[in-house]
């Protein structure tokens, strides 16, 4: 069966509406990497996991390339230039010294990357020596300053697009603590100042320069010597600073390839309380099933995009026709015709948008009452000046006493009677894990809720029930199979992470899959342990008694009537295609004057599809056989 | 032919306390016609009325007895006329008894079918059970239920009652009332039977399923605790929304005379090459192509079956947690149940055992589902117990799924109690919430739950059925207005806000809200801001640059401002203190170009927008920066191009606004002929 990727995690929920409004707030991040590529930062002496010797430059690099990676799956309308400086040759707008701007061809400086650019970036090494070349950059004597060369061009780089609709940011990487110990007296400190200066400039355009450092193994990056100044530590950040840039390192190399969202606001939707008095909310999409990156049709030959036409054709005439405005259901034999303001009106049962209807005890929102993922709700005053307080105080109250409004949701397109509860906020060390607010959850109706559990009721007999000993054993085995710190952000979804690196592997040609582990799948060694085994055992001995295994057995015999009916025809079928000499029909083209009855005699005892008409069963039959 | 055809008798109390609850009766009988009508067009429907002055079955013409029930109609397919019948049914005059009812309605099902169609035949009993039901000739009334039951059984029949049950029942009926209950509640015991109790007349209308739809497994297999370790289980949908039913095209093209036209319209897709409008692409010639960056990767079906994820079927247990590790608002989907598979009893009583134990830990199991072979991907979700009450139905599991680590974005939000004093209630307005929230309680203990999911009926779909039956007799009525009953749902009781009203206005008292009187930006802006943390981060880099600008420039024009942006770029351009000034003024310009042209409402902004770049083009000339304003330009085209103002570049052109020539700076490297050109040219280029 083809899986349409798209189909499986299709977000049935999101409103088109709204899709173009999340196309011009979710703005996008520019980003210069500033990599030094001075002769130091090739030494080797920073050992690698696998206790090879590294140097900082390729250091540098794959955890570029790995975040890079991982952002033209995320965010791919982000920006990136990389660049070098302190290099022997010299590539920039503005034709300085000692720095040199990494790109590929069809590519702005800066850019949206691209698989061919990350491809160049990986194969580096190969043709760094020779084509762009290390040297140091600031050497005393010279009034060259290739950091602040380097700065001007990043800068310089990051003046495309509006500060409104983009995060600028420039990333330095470096292991040189003091870019300017080599000069003396009045000239180090004249260029220190221009460097410093240039780096306001930068922050006065509202660009964020931050700073990745490469401690030696012997010693450690010292920021107070210029680099504090530059990105601005002050106090206890700056003890703070180097270890925490070095787990920032490894968060760019292992993010998880997943599409990020911008904090939107989904809706603003007036929550209307009570007699006329109305809130303002905003609300928010938490969670929502990720769907993959859209998909283009192509000509397989050509490998163009393909346009996809839409026609309506009158079923009755063949006329080829405009949209048309009316739609109809069946109903007692005539044809009742609506016309789309109609439906539109039909669907608007509500005025307001959100409407308080009373509270209930949370003990009333069971289990099966959902039916897609909720939404979150936040208090704003923007508009309406006292909603927050409002809403404060009664998502305090409902906290308080356990209970949840219950609401109706009613847009023009969308209505819903839902829940809402209260969330308190959730802090960890980690931050903030469940904000404060209230989450929207939509209530079924009773169409929309079945009773499968009542189908297999109405025999006499009661159905068994469990005894203490039972539920006993059955509480001890829960005890041992214990997931302690089980949260739901933990696994990623495996089918996904797959679909990335299938893709990532074929768009950069690498050679072979990367591997992804399968998060989701039980821990079998843990269930070995003898603890598990043993209370396994004995919930087994308690419920099944001995007939564990027969009872697995039992199962596989016990057929239902329908499946034991196609058997048989199924045996029928072959006892009866057995008195047909099927090969000299064919032969003789003598297939066509038997009856469909007969025909099917040699599909179901070939187990073969039994459907279509009378040719395509013959035609069938002939494929079978081979002629 | 239909296999699935179902036969229902309804069974309606028509006595003179049903009077006034027959309106909503009427509505959900007809309405369970009407849905029969359009997705199942081949049940059939009898209708039996009791508490009648007359009295008109078989049974009183066969047996004897049976006085005061009337067949109102037999057996028989549905159609219009019968949505008729159910929307006028008469009133009666006579307290009724509902066991006549039953075995009248029996009968007519034994005549019709015998003993096929079994498990597809089913009495619906709607009455308030409270007047008094006659001794039998012989035996007791259990036994006579007892008999009914077994009969019932032994046909396949079910049996669903709804009672409905006002708050308010006079002394003088407890004694009947509460005698009705237990024998109906016999039914359930012995047989095939379901009973439910309804308060308000909103819920009488969820009361009785409208709509039946066979329940289809979506896995039976083992539901996997260890390798050692397996329960057969079978799971369905617990609940699954009811669309809005999709609705043909029509087609107005057949003509009038013909009278067999479907006036179906036929929605053709055509795959055409980009560089040939006319050049059909052949569906095995198509391949898909996924984005990766702004490329595409094209990647052929069979391909991506090679390497693609492919998890076993299996159902397993991951183990088990608390349940409060896991939040309501998890919850991603329609909820699926757990049930033993039914021929199994070992495998009832482990599912048994595991739920109770569950409940009463509060544990829930997390599972890792692949509902069938060659699904792509697996399902992580909670299992959750639910334990049955009722001695004929099993315990189960509910499961819900629950979100990847990719489906959670992560939004920081400002703690409540972060806010400034301002936003937070005082005692007094908190005690007035509390109080508010106690008291607009809709489920007191001394009542029905109101609006509880399961018997509240879509308002949406009950509006539609309704406007078709009408139109389907009025061709052109208009939409009529949301029924009374159904304003219930959206909108709050009246009744309880006016029993409530003292909690209501005491909150009212306590908060004030108001429109904000400083909000006069259009809307669309509004939109756009994004969140509270953005604006204080706006707000920080705001100050942090005066602070800046004022040490060093003290009262220099050191910014490009909105009121005179003109002046303001000349003055800066013409400062001589640094010539970083320059390039300053140049970037703040395009800067404020790009905002008024982002900002512009239909083109207003578009006049400003272009005095300030021929302001910037003669600075740059001046300065001798041709670069910086062509590649500006040149850059706002494309930003136009790609979102969707191409209006700016058409006005810039019938301006006259070129690029910077050769002959106007040196520098620059665009001839005079190029310079004309750009715009003019790129308006000419088809879309």
């Amino acid at each position: 069966m083809e899986l349409d990727p798209d189909d499986v995690f299709r977000d049935d929920d999101d409103d088109p509406e709204n899709e173009a409004l999340r196309q011009r707030a979710s703005s996008k991040e520019l980003v210069v990497y500033l990599v030094d590529a001075s002769p130091k930062m090739f030494s080797t002496n920073c050992p690698s996991e696998d206790q090879k010797d590294e140097s900082h430059f390729r250091i540098a690099i794959s955890c570029i390339l790995e975040s890079l990676k991982t952002q033209i799956i995320n965010r791919s309308y982000d920006e990136v230039a990389v660049c070098f400086f302190n290099t022997r040759e010299k590539k920039n707008l503005q034709d300085l010294n000692s720095v040199f701007v990494f790109n590929v061809a069809d590519r702005e400086f800066l850019d949206r990357p691209t698989a061919k650019f990350i491809k160049e970036l990986s194969r580096l090494e190969e043709f760094f020596v020779k084509e762009i070349g290390s040297q140091h950059g600031i050497v005393s004597g010279s009034r060259e300053n290739s950091l602040y060369n380097a700065l001007w061009v990043a800068q310089a780089l990051l003046r495309k697009g509006s500060a409104k609709t983009a995060d600028k940011r420039i990333l330095i990487f470096t292991d040189e603590d003091d870019p300017f110990g080599n000069i003396k007296g009045g000239a180090k400190a004249d260029m220190t100042r221009t460097t410093l200066q240039r780096v306001k400039d930068a922050q006065d355009l509202g660009i964020s320069i931050e700073l990745l450092p490469l401690s030696q193994l012997d010693r450690e990056f010292n920021v107070s010597l210029f680099y504090a100044d530059l990105i601005g530590l002050q106090g206890e950040d700056l003890a703070q600073f180097v270890p925490a840039a070095g787990e920032r390192m490894e968060d760019m190399k292992y993010q998880l390839r997943k599409r990020m969202f911008k904090k939107r606001i989904v809706r603003k939707l007036t929550f209307s309380v009570a007699n006329g008095v109305s809130i303002e909310v905003h609300t928010y999409a938490f969670i929502r099933p990720t769907v993959l990156g859209s998909i283009t049709w192509l000509d397989s030959v050509t490998n163009q995009p393909i346009k996809i036409e839409r026609s309506f054709i009158c079923a009755d005439t063949g006329a080829l026709m405009q949209e048309p405005p009316k739609h109809f259901q069946t109903y007692k034999n005539q044809n009742v015709k609506f016309s789309v303001e109609e439906l539109s009106e039909i669907k608007r049962v509500s005025t307001g948008q959100l409407r308080l209807l009373g509270f209930k005890p949370l003990s009333c929102l069971k289990d099966y009452h959902n039916l897609r993922p909720s939404t979150f709700i936040f208090p704003s005053d923007e508009e309406v000046i006292g909603s927050t307080r409002i809403f404060i105080a009664l998502h305090r109250s409902m906290i308080r006493l356990n209970r949840f409004a219950v609401a109706f949701y009613g847009t023009s397109s969308h209505s819903q009677l839902v829940a809402l509860v209260a969330q308190e906020e959730i802090i960890d060390s980690g931050g903030q894990v469940e904000p404060p607010g209230m989450h929207m959850i939509c209530l079924p109706y009773s169409d929309d809720i079945r009773h499968a559990e009542e189908l297999h009721s109405g025999t006499n007999a009661a159905i068994p029930r469990a005894n203490e000993d039972q539920i006993k054993k059955a509480a001890a085995l829960i005890k041992r199979i214990d997931l302690k710190d089980f949260s739901v952000y933990q696994f990623a979804n495996p089918g996904l992470q797959r679909h990335y690196a299938i893709l990532q592997a074929l768009a950069l040609e690498e050679d072979d899959l990367p591997e992804i582990k399968d998060e989701t799948v039980p821990d079998e060694e843990g269930l070995a342990r003898p603890g598990v085994v043993k209370a396994i055992e004995e919930f087994k001995l308690s419920v099944y008694g001995d007939k564990y295994d027969e009872s697995d057995n039992a199962g596989h015999k016990k057929v239902s009537e329908a499946s034991k009916k196609r058997k048989a025809l199924a045996d029928g079928a072959v006892q009866k295609s057995a008195q047909y000499n099927w090969d000299a029909l064919a032969d003789s083209g003598k297939l066509k004057d038997l009856t469909v009855v007969e025909l099917k005699f040699y599909l179901s005892a070939h187990d073969l599809p039994v459907s279509g008409k009378k040719e395509d069963l013959v035609k069938r039959i002939l494929t079978h056989m081979g002629k | 032919m239909a296999r699935n055809k179902e036969a229902l008798v309804l069974l309606l109390d028509v006595g003179p306390s049903m009077h006034h609850l027959l309106p909503e009766v009427e509505k959900i009988c007809s309405m369970i016609v009407q849905k029969k009508l359009v997705y199942s067009k081949y049940d059939e429907v009898g209708v039996v009325l009791f508490g009648t002055e007359e009295t008109e079955n078989e049974l009183t013409m066969e047996v004897g007895g049976y006085e005061h029930v009337v067949v109102l109609q037999n057996i028989k397919v549905v159609d219009g006329d019968l949505v008729e019948t159910l929307k006028k049914i008469p009133r009666g005059t006579l307290p009724g008894d509902f066991l006549d009812a039953i075995v009248v309605g029996m009968d007519m099902l034994i005549k019709k079918y015998s003993s096929t169609n079994k498990g597809k035949k089913r009495l619906c009993l709607i009455t308030n059970g409270l007047s008094p039901i006659k001794d039998p000739y012989e035996g007791s009334k259990e036994d006579q239920v007892n008999a009914i039951a077994q009969q019932m059984t032994s046909h396949g029949m079910k049996l669903e009652s709804v009672v409905v049950r006002e708050s308010v029942v006079l002394d003088e009926n407890v004694s009947v009332m509460e005698e009705n209950d237990r024998i109906l509640n016999l039914f359930p015991k012995r047989t095939c039977a379901k009973m439910v109790f309804v308060e308000s007349s909103t819920s009488l209308l969820g009361a009785l399923k409208t709509r039946s739809i066979s329940p289809v497994t979506i896995f039976r297999g083992d539901l996997e605790i260890s390798p050692k370790l397996k329960i057969k289980v079978w799971v369905y949908k617990k609940t699954s929304e009811e669309k809005f039913p999709t609705l043909k095209k029509y087609s107005d093209k057949a003509p009038s005379t013909d009278k067999f036209a479907s006036h179906e319209v036929k929605v053709d897709f055509e795959y055409k090459s980009v560089e040939d409008a006319n050049k059909v692409v052949p569906p095995e010639q198509r391949i898909k192509g996924y984005q990766y960056g702004p490329q595409v990767v094209p990647i052929s079906a069979d391909e991506w079956d090679a390497v693609k994820f492919k998890p076993e079927k299996s159902v397993k247990v991951l183990g088990f947690t608390d349940s409060s590790n896991i939040m309501r608002h998890h919850y991603m989907k329609d909820v699926n149940i757990f049930i033993a598979d039914p021929g199994d009893q070992n495998a009832i009583l482990a599912v048994s055992a595991l739920a109770r134990a569950m409940k009463e830990m509060h544990k829930v199991a997390i599972l890792r589902c692949v509902w069938r072979q060659g699904q792509g991907n697996v399902v992580v979700g909670a299992l959750t117990p639910n334990v049955s009450d009722n001695d004929h139905v099993p315990d189960s599991f509910y499961f819900n799924v629950l979100p990847f680590a990719e489906d959670v974005r992560e939004f920081q939000f400002p703690s409540f109690s972060n806010l400034p004093a301002s936003l937070l209630p005082d005692e007094e307005q908190q005690e007035a919430a509390d109080n508010f929230v106690k008291m607009l309680d809709l489920a007191p203990s001394d009542k029905e739950e109101m609006l509880q999911p399961d018997f509240t009926p879509n308002p949406v779909l009950e509006r539609f059925y309704n406007y078709l039956e009408l139109k389907s007799k009025h061709p052109d009525a208009a939409v009529p207005p949301l029924d009374k009953t159904l304003k219930r749902i959206t909108e709050p009781d009246p009744e309880l806000l006016a029993k409530k009203k003292s909690a209501i206005d005491s909150l009212l008292r306590h908060f004030e809200v108001k429109q904000n009187p400083k909000l006069k930006k259009s809307m669309k802006r509004m939109r756009e801001k994004p969140s509270g943390s953005d604006e204080e981060d706006n707000y920080r880099r705001i100050t942090s640059k005066n602070k800046v600008d004022l040490i060093e420039n003290g009262v220099k024009v050191e910014k490009i401002g909105d009121l005179t942006p003109v002046q303001d770029f000349e003055l800066m351009m013409s400062r001589r203190d640094n010539p970083e000034w320059i390039n300053r003024a140049i970037t703040e310009m395009k800067n404020k170009i790009h905002d008024l042209i982002e900002d512009s409402i239909e083109g207003d902004n578009y006049p400003k927008a272009l005095d300030l770049l021929v302001a910037l083009r003669k600075g740059c000339i001046l300065e001798q920066e041709p670069k910086q304003f062509n590649d500006f330009l040149h850059q706002l085209c494309k930003f136009c191009l790609e979102h969707d103002l191409r209006s700016f570049c058409d006005f810039l052109a019938s301006k006259g606004i070129t690029l910077i020539s050769k002959t106007e700076a040196v520098d620059s490297d665009v001839t005079e002929e190029e310079a004309r050109n750009y715009l003019v040219k790129r308006e000419a280029k088809p879309e």
